[in-house]
């Protein structure tokens, strides 16, 4: 993980008539081996990136390398890599085999050598044996192997895949996540994907760059990244969390408060460097609230002894509940009127019976759990 | 997923060496041609082969005369009439189609598109050979005329004359029966592909919340089917308004149609100015018609929204 | 599709309508039995139409000796292959651009591509008249250059339809196939014949037949353009069928609908019997 096989520099994407940036000025190396994915909702400018890659799109200004070397006058049937669509895009006139022969035939390739490579290819991606179908005659699947087969035969530098995941249905796509990270870790080759999915994005992920309205939000691993999100867009848009505004009213190396008018004190046992007084908000993950029988959780939190008395803790009534199976959701609206959210795992097949609707509760934290964000 | 169209300006080669032929053929075989009629519209014939452009009026006056008008509103009567009958008679059969089973449908269209691909002059003729004076048609005619004859006989009332053969032929009845039969296959294309689109659950939605079936066809499936209908009337429509063959086969001496007449300006009048002229008017009738439907179009998008 | 059907009938079958059966019944009977009867006839050994009197194969006989008939069918075969050719290529070309660019003017261009369909036959005949009697068009050239003026105004309004046909087939093409193919290191040309003209292909074959059929069913615009010695077939039939109504024309009728029924079965063998119902 020495070297960066992409090098990205200050590239920013316009398209003509669209008032603002596609790509703003986005900056990043991603490096050899690493299973690199661009997250974001729709529209962010993730496809735009990925596909300037390939040589699909024109970056307006700034530059691409690849393996060291500037992509910018070199068309796309030239560039050392390929792609996955998210139509996949196999060729619907031709066999599997022919599919996968394709970029080789056109390189040139012939042959025993030809006929080597495809078979290995198809080896790798668990199609031996279909060889000679019709796309039409495999599912959506086998299709989605045909389109990583005829790709990962070329032996790219980096292989980009646009989407992969997204035409599968929920039980298929959490299997091909795990063979994508198998995959890729068998062939070495490097992975950019690029995905809107987050559950996605954490799974497979080596590093993930988030992207918002063209610019990278956070680039980080998938713990840092859902642990300690950068801003109010990546803790929301990675995973789920409640977010209240308040104001710090202590900030020292080992320890800070914040004041929210609509969680209460929340303390903190490290500091956030902020001017004091400032506006900041708190982000706290739904699984990382603890659920109690009123009054039982005082005792809990005199135990425990991690923040001062009344802060991280907050009263309020149950409004909503899902259960879904594994664990139970339930939507409280705290007495300062405002709602949040908590999880709790169902550990006894019981457990959701503890607490119902319009139940007075109490909730509390560790001192560890809340994030303060700046922005 | 469709990608954006591409700029000519980023592909002027490519762009060129497709555009080039089609774009040369199109001007010099139709523009030009077209480009002379419309010329020869406002010419008068000097000689008996020579005809000046003079830019007079006169062919257009003179098309304006009741002769040639009479002929003119004739012609969009007996067309306007034909696509009724063929919309009548074409609805259900689409409607059969799209309804039909996975496996009979594409066949059962087949059989719609087989008399459409088989020469119009042959249909033209079969259709004569049927309906002449000694023709199946006046035979099984005659044969009800029989059964009729012998029904009154027991009731004891006195027999019909014997049955003397009808004229089926040479007559507006036959124009039209004729200008049906071949443009029935071009309403229920349209039709059927209109119907085909439709979401069939709109038609449950309406059932199940009360509407009988008839109700459901009014309300429903008519108007959604809308534009396909107006596009099997067009395409009904306005080749039945330039029909030469039927009329002049199938017609008599007063059913002429206003191609007739044209025709009869280039090939035995021999007054090419005036036959440009009554071409140029059937061509704006035409596009009026076009215009008109586009407007409806464009309206019923609006009320869409 | 049995008649009568034990199954009850859903509220949306309503091709198991009985009435809704007669009336598709009765307008297929409307549509097949005059050619039918003509097809029969044919084959009947009496001069009138009328009275079933024995089979024979004199009237084909008599049309196939017959040397003017059998000549305005190879003029018009000749006619329809030559038109179907250059409508194939004109019309993928001008479908291929619309499709595919972005052209100042492009939906004045399109209206005037539409527009040889839509001006009534007569008129179209008529400005070829002229066109090629003002352009002193050569005549009496020797075969098959005389038939020229017919084949150009065949063409005319043949290649209009294959632009619509290959336009609305180029429509389902998937772009991501395209990129696919130069990802994959092909150039311009190569993605071209190995990737669009593959998809384009239904279009073309479905292209080739209607411009097939369209030339050998005109007969308005060749009255116009035909000299006494390019006579094509509907032509000679329309002459036969003005002045003498014969079993010939029956039999030479007959020939042609098994042909219109052979190409019919040449595109259901080439594109399915789904593939055809989608093209129209």
């Amino acid at each position: 993980m020495a070297e960066p096989i992409i090098q990205i520099r200050n590239i920013t994407k316009r398209y003509p008539g669209s008032p603002v940036a596609a790509v703003d000025d986005v900056s990043l190396d991603i490096m050899a081996g690493e299973f690199f994915v661009l997250l974001g909702p729709s529209g962010c400018g993730k496809t735009t990136l990925l596909r300037m890659i390939a040589g699909f799109e024109i970056p307006t200004s700034g530059t691409i390398l690849i393996d060291g070397q500037d992509m910018a006058a070199v068309p796309p049937n030239k560039r050392p890599v390929n792609m996955v669509f998210q139509s996949y895009a196999v060729f619907p006139h031709m066999s599997v085999e022919q599919n996968v022969g394709y970029g080789l035939k056109i390189a040139g390739v012939r042959g025993d050598e030809a006929l080597a490579r495809v078979r290995e290819a198809l080896e790798l991606v668990k199609l031996d044996g279909l060889g000679s179908r019709k796309p039409d005659q495999l599912s959506g699947g086998q299709r989605q192997r045909v389109a990583l087969a005829r790709s990962l035969v070329m032996r790219p530098k980096v292989l980009l895949l646009d989407e992969p995941l997204s035409a599968l249905d929920a039980k298929l796509r959490a299997q091909m996540q795990f063979e994508l990270s198998d995959l890729q870790d068998q062939v070495g080759i490097t992975f950019v994907t690029v995905t809107h999915d987050q559950d996605e994005a954490l799974s497979m992920a080596g590093r993930i760059a988030v992207m918002n309205k063209g610019e990278v939000a956070q680039l980080a691993s998938p713990s840092d990244l859902y642990e300690f999100p950068a801003n109010r867009f990546v803790a929301d848009f990675v995973g789920s969390v409640n977010l209240f505004e308040g104001k710090l009213t202590l900030d020292e190396p080992d320890r800070a408060a914040i004041d929210c008018p609509g969680l209460g004190k929340v303390y903190l046992n490290h500091g956030v460097t902020g001017p004091h007084g400032a506006d900041v908000w708190v982000a706290l993950r739904p699984e990382k609230i603890y659920l109690h029988v009123p009054g039982e959780g005082k005792a809990i939190r005199a135990a425990a002894q991690d923040a001062p008395d009344e802060h991280n803790l907050a009263r309020g009534t149950i409004k909503g509940m899902s259960y879904l199976g594994d664990i139970t959701l339930y939507d409280i609206k705290l007495d300062s009127g405002a709602m949040i959210r908590v999880s709790r795992p169902n550990l006894s097949r019981h457990d959701q019976e503890d607490f119902t609707w319009d139940d007075r509760v109490s909730m509390h934290w560790r001192a560890d759990s809340p994030v303060v964000l700046l922005s | 997923m469709a990608g954006p169209l591409q700029d000519w300006r980023q592909h002027k080669r490519p762009f060129a060496a497709i555009v080039s032929a089609p774009i040369f053929w199109l001007v010099l075989f139709f523009l030009v041609p077209m480009g002379i009629v419309w010329l020869y519209s406002f010419g008068q014939n000097v000689g008996p082969a020579a005809i000046e452009i003079t830019g007079t009026l006169d062919n257009y006056k003179r098309a304006t005369e009741w002769l040639y008008l009479s002929i003119f509103l004739k012609s969009l009567a007996v067309a306007a009439l034909v696509t009724f009958i063929c919309l009548i008679v074409g609805f259900p059969v689409a409607m059969a189609i799209t309804f039909a089973t996975e496996k009979w449908r594409p066949w059962l269209l087949l059989a719609i598109m087989l008399p459409f691909w088989t020469n119009l002059l042959i249909r033209t003729y079969a259709l004569m050979m049927l309906m002449g004076q000694n023709g199946y048609a006046n035979k099984g005619l005659g044969a009800m005329w029989d059964g009729a004859s012998w029904l009154r006989t027991l009731v004891g009332l006195q027999p019909l004359e014997a049955w003397t053969p009808v004229q089926l032929l040479y007559n507006n009845f036959a124009v039209v029966l004729g200008l049906v039969y071949v443009h029935l296959p071009f309403m229920v294309l349209p039709l059927y592909s209109a119907l085909d689109r439709l979401d069939k659950s709109l038609i449950e939605a309406s059932l199940d919340l009360g509407a009988g079936h008839f109700r459901t066809l009014m309300k429903i499936v008519v108007p959604l089917a809308g534009s396909g209908i107006a596009a099997g009337v067009m395409i009904t429509l306005i080749p039945a308004l330039g029909a030469y063959l039927t009329p002049d086969l199938m017609g008599g001496t007063d059913s002429q149609m206003i191609a007739n007449v044209i025709e009869r300006q280039f090939k035995r009048a021999n007054d090419w100015p005036f036959g440009a002229a009554l071409s140029f008017l059937l061509i704006y009738a035409m596009f009026a018609l076009v215009a008109l439907q586009s407007l409806r179009g464009s309206r019923a998008k609006v009320g869409a929204h | 599709m049995a008649l009568f059907n034990r199954q009850p009938i859903a509220p949306l079958e309503y091709t198991r309508k009985l009435w809704m059966r007669s009336w598709l019944g009765a307008t297929l009977l409307f549509l097949y039995a005059p050619l039918i009867l003509l097809m029969v006839f044919s084959f009947n050994d009496s001069k009138r139409n009328v009275v079933w009197k024995g089979f024979t194969f004199k009237y084909y006989e008599k049309a196939f000796a017959n040397e003017s008939l059998v000549e305005a069918m190879v003029n018009s075969l000749t006619i329809a292959l030559l038109a179907t050719v250059f409508s194939v290529i004109l019309g993928a070309l001008a479908g291929v651009m619309l499709w595919r660019f972005r052209f100042p003017m492009k939906s004045a261009v399109e209206g005037v591509m539409s527009l040889p369909i839509i001006v009534p036959e007569i008129c179209l005949g008529v400005a070829m008249l002229i066109f090629f009697a003002r352009m002193d068009w050569p005549t009496g050239l020797p075969w098959p250059l005389n038939l020229s003026a017919i084949t150009i105004a065949h063409i005319t309004f043949c290649f209009p339809f294959v632009a619509m046909v290959v336009r609305s087939r180029m429509a389902s093409f998937n772009r991501e196939q395209e990129e696919a193919a130069k990802d994959l290191g092909a150039s311009e040309w190569q993605t071209f014949r190995d990737i669009l003209l593959p998809h384009m292909r239904p279009g073309l074959i479905a292209g080739a037949l209607l411009s097939f059929t369209l030339s050998l069913d005109d007969f308005v615009i060749t009255f116009f353009t035909s000299g006494p010695d390019t006579i094509t077939f509907p032509v000679k039939v329309y002459s036969m069928v003005r002045f003498s109504v014969t079993p010939e024309v029956n039999a030479a009728s007959t020939i042609l609908i098994i042909l219109t029924i052979v190409l019919t079965a040449v595109a259901l063998k080439l594109q399915g019997v789904k593939g055809i119902a989608e093209t129209h």
